[in-house]
């Protein structure tokens, strides 16, 4: 491709993102130099606009935390909610109103800590939601805490001695629980994170994007890992999709991470369609 | 069951028909005694209706659920005790920030913590008015019969969406549990409120824009009306804001669209009153033995009158003003240690004595105390 194509391309991209962000609010955002939310948040729009979805049937629902501010950029419908809860409010708005396109934004400590039961049990569920779940080890907002997903050792303000507890696995726990779509991919990795999120959003049934992110103001701080540049060039070398050797036997497979789909189940049934086939049913037995 | 019938039944249940005649079709909710009768109506029920029951993980995801279907276009209900009712405190202060229409039911039960969870209590009133952090203006009513159950739900629902916010049905377990005859009206008989929409082109609306009476129309999602909800304090738009006179605006919003429409809300039942020296003052499920009482001590000559506070928050400092005006004493009976007496105490002249009655072992009072605190005033 000529560069002249290429800067035609990055325009015409650029563009589709600016149709998708809201006119009142006042930019830059809030987010550090460099942060991967961003490079998500065109991921989704992206996604979207590919599929064609009109715009008014998407609903982005939130929790607290710096990821779970990007609902407040984009020009949709959004539901910015309380730390931890945006499943639980995105599974009344679904399966409320099973015609709209629900979708999640949330990051480790919203979602795998506080929010924790919310998740299993909408994987359980089986709810037609998408999540989109930024990963960055870290609590940002509050200023480098340590969260479920921070790796053994690694350091961060309230682990000042490195960190003694072990990682959740997010992509594990929604298999567990039941989630009948999973992938991870990561901010490195544009390209497979436009396809995820689309393939996620056609699913039906609960589906979560794991995306490996940066906090380099306060994870590749506190842990000298390096600046933005520095954490993508790892994400880039870390990433495979191949899977993980479960005997571990490798030692560089330990930190490898696995990108792509890890789970697909077509054949579960999801919770508004079982609903709705019971208030069928129920009507029927009335009307005969 | 066939509405427009006279049936005997318990006041959970009344409640559930209340709501869904009020137009509730979504209900999420997590079991806990003594509430939990709704929410097994409400599953049965509601299906049949093409409405949505959901048994959520917990407390705070009911009410998550219902604030999430609530801002969708649905009217939505959850109810719960006070364990649950504590659970819940950080999301309902969610809906008074984001004005989202809805009802939480509290079934009264001993407390604090586990408490009694089989006997009556009142001692969340309070609670309701001040559970949640922040500022805010609260609206919460306590029916003491079991029809009074059924409308004042119905009450709750045109109140909250005629104001944009959640309203708490404050019942106790004496009442969810009790079995009275009730007259059930049929549908159009009662009159039902829905919120208003927004008649504007979706570019000029204004989620939280200036109104003449401080509510803003609601639209339902997916109509083009991209409004966003936020738990941050924000500007009319709806996007976060901290400018101090933004702030402000919000705040008083949330407090005006409330205080400057009491009149609207509040309910106060008087019987006895015209020349009551003694004035028995309740609510909910004690309101039963204090009018039981008034009626005996009448007979017996002692001018005692009643009132019941059908509206508990705000609370009806107007008509309690006009009402206990030539009061010389006021007894405020409550099944806890002492919580709206202090309400009272603030609006009264100072010709008149405040005096309290109070019961918190988990049972219900008896004429007896009350005839004994009565002869205790008048001595």
């Amino acid at each position: 491709m000529s560069i002249a194509a290429k800067e035609a391309g990055a325009r015409q991209d650029s563009d589709v993102v600016l149709r998708y962000l809201r006119p009142h609010v006042k930019f830059p955002n809030m987010w550090c130099p460099g942060c991967g939310n961003g490079v998500v948040a065109t991921s989704l729009i992206r996604a979207i606009d590919k599929l064609g979805i009109p715009r008014d049937n998407v609903v982005l629902v939130s929790g607290i935390g710096c990821s779970s501010r990007m609902p407040v950029y984009l020009d949709f419908q959004a539901l910015h909610t309380t730390h931890g809860r945006a499943l639980a409010f995105a599974t009344g708005v679904k399966f409320s109103r099973p015609d709209l396109k629900v979708i999640v934004i949330t990051g480790d400590g919203d979602c795998l800590s506080i929010g924790g039961n919310h998740l299993i049990h909408a994987c359980r569920r089986n709810i037609d939601i998408t999540t989109i779940l930024i990963n960055n080890y870290i609590y940002g907002m509050t200023g480098g805490q340590t969260s479920p997903t921070t790796p053994a050792g690694a350091h961060a303000t309230t682990t000042p001695f490195g960190n003694t507890e072990k990682q959740f696995e997010a992509c594990d726990l929604a298999r567990g629980a039941g989630a009948s779509f999973i992938a991870r991919t990561t901010v490195y990795h544009t390209t497979q994170m436009d396809r995820l999120i689309m393939e996620a959003i056609q699913h039906r049934g609960f589906s979560l994007v794991e995306v490996i992110s940066n906090c380099h103001t306060y994870y590749g701080r506190l842990n000298r890992v390096g600046q933005a540049t520095q954490l993508l060039r790892m994400f880039q070398e870390k990433a495979s999709t191949q899977p993980k050797d479960p005997n571990m036997v490798d030692e560089d497979s330990k930190d490898m991470i696995q990108t792509g789909i890890i789970h697909r189940d077509t054949e579960k049934t999801e919770l508004c369609d079982e609903y709705q086939k019971l208030t069928d049913s129920l009507a029927k037995g009335k009307s005969s | 069951m066939p509405p427009g019938k006279r049936q005997l039944v318990m006041g959970n249940m009344a409640c559930m028909r209340g709501a869904i005649y009020a137009g509730m079709r979504f209900y999420a909710g997590y079991p806990i005694t003594p509430s939990t009768e709704i929410a097994e109506g409400c599953a049965r029920e509601l299906p049949k209706l093409g409405g949505r029951f959901i048994q959520m993980e917990d407390e705070i995801a009911s009410i998550s659920a219902v604030i999430g279907a609530a801002v969708a276009g649905s009217k939505a209900m959850t109810a719960t005790s006070g364990p649950g009712y504590s659970l819940m405190q950080e999301n309902i202060g969610y809906a008074y920030m984001i004005e989202a229409p809805c009802v939480v039911v509290n079934v009264q039960r001993g407390g604090p913590s586990t408490g009694l969870p089989t006997k009556v209590s009142q001692s969340d009133t309070m609670q309701v008015r001040w559970g949640t952090h922040g500022d805010y203006t609260a609206i919460a009513v306590a029916p003491s019969t079991v029809e009074d159950t059924f409308t004042e739900t119905i009450r709750a629902f045109n109140l909250a969406e005629r104001f944009r916010t959640p309203v708490t049905i404050l019942l106790d377990e004496v009442i969810g549990h009790m079995q009275e005859m009730v007259s059930f009206p049929e549908p159009g008989e009662c009159e039902v409120v829905d919120r208003t929409r927004p008649t504007c082109v979706p570019s000029a609306y204004m989620a939280y824009g200036p109104t003449k009476n401080c509510v803003n129309p609601m639209p339902v999602y997916g109509q083009g009306y991209r409004w966003y909800a936020t738990g941050l304090t924000h500007d009319g738009y709806g996007f976060p804001t901290d400018k101090p006179d933004e702030v402000v605006g919000k705040l008083d919003k949330l407090r005006n669209k409330i205080e400057h429409y009491e009149s609207e809300i509040c309910k106060v039942r008087a019987e006895y009153m015209d020349d009551a020296e003694i004035v028995l003052v309740s609510y909910g499920s004690v309101s039963r033995t204090a009018l039981q009482v008034a009626k005996l001590a009448r007979g017996a000559g002692v001018k005692v009158g009643f009132i019941q506070l059908q509206t508990v928050w705000p609370f009806p400092l107007k008509q309690l003003r006009e009402l206990l005006g030539n009061a010389k004493h006021v007894i405020v009976a409550e099944l806890n240690m002492g919580q709206i007496v202090g309400e009272v105490e603030r609006i009264v002249q100072s010709g008149t004595r405040v005096h309290s009655l109070l019961r918190y072992d988990g049972d219900i009072f008896t004429p007896m105390q009350f005839l004994a605190k009565i002869e205790e005033v008048r001595k």
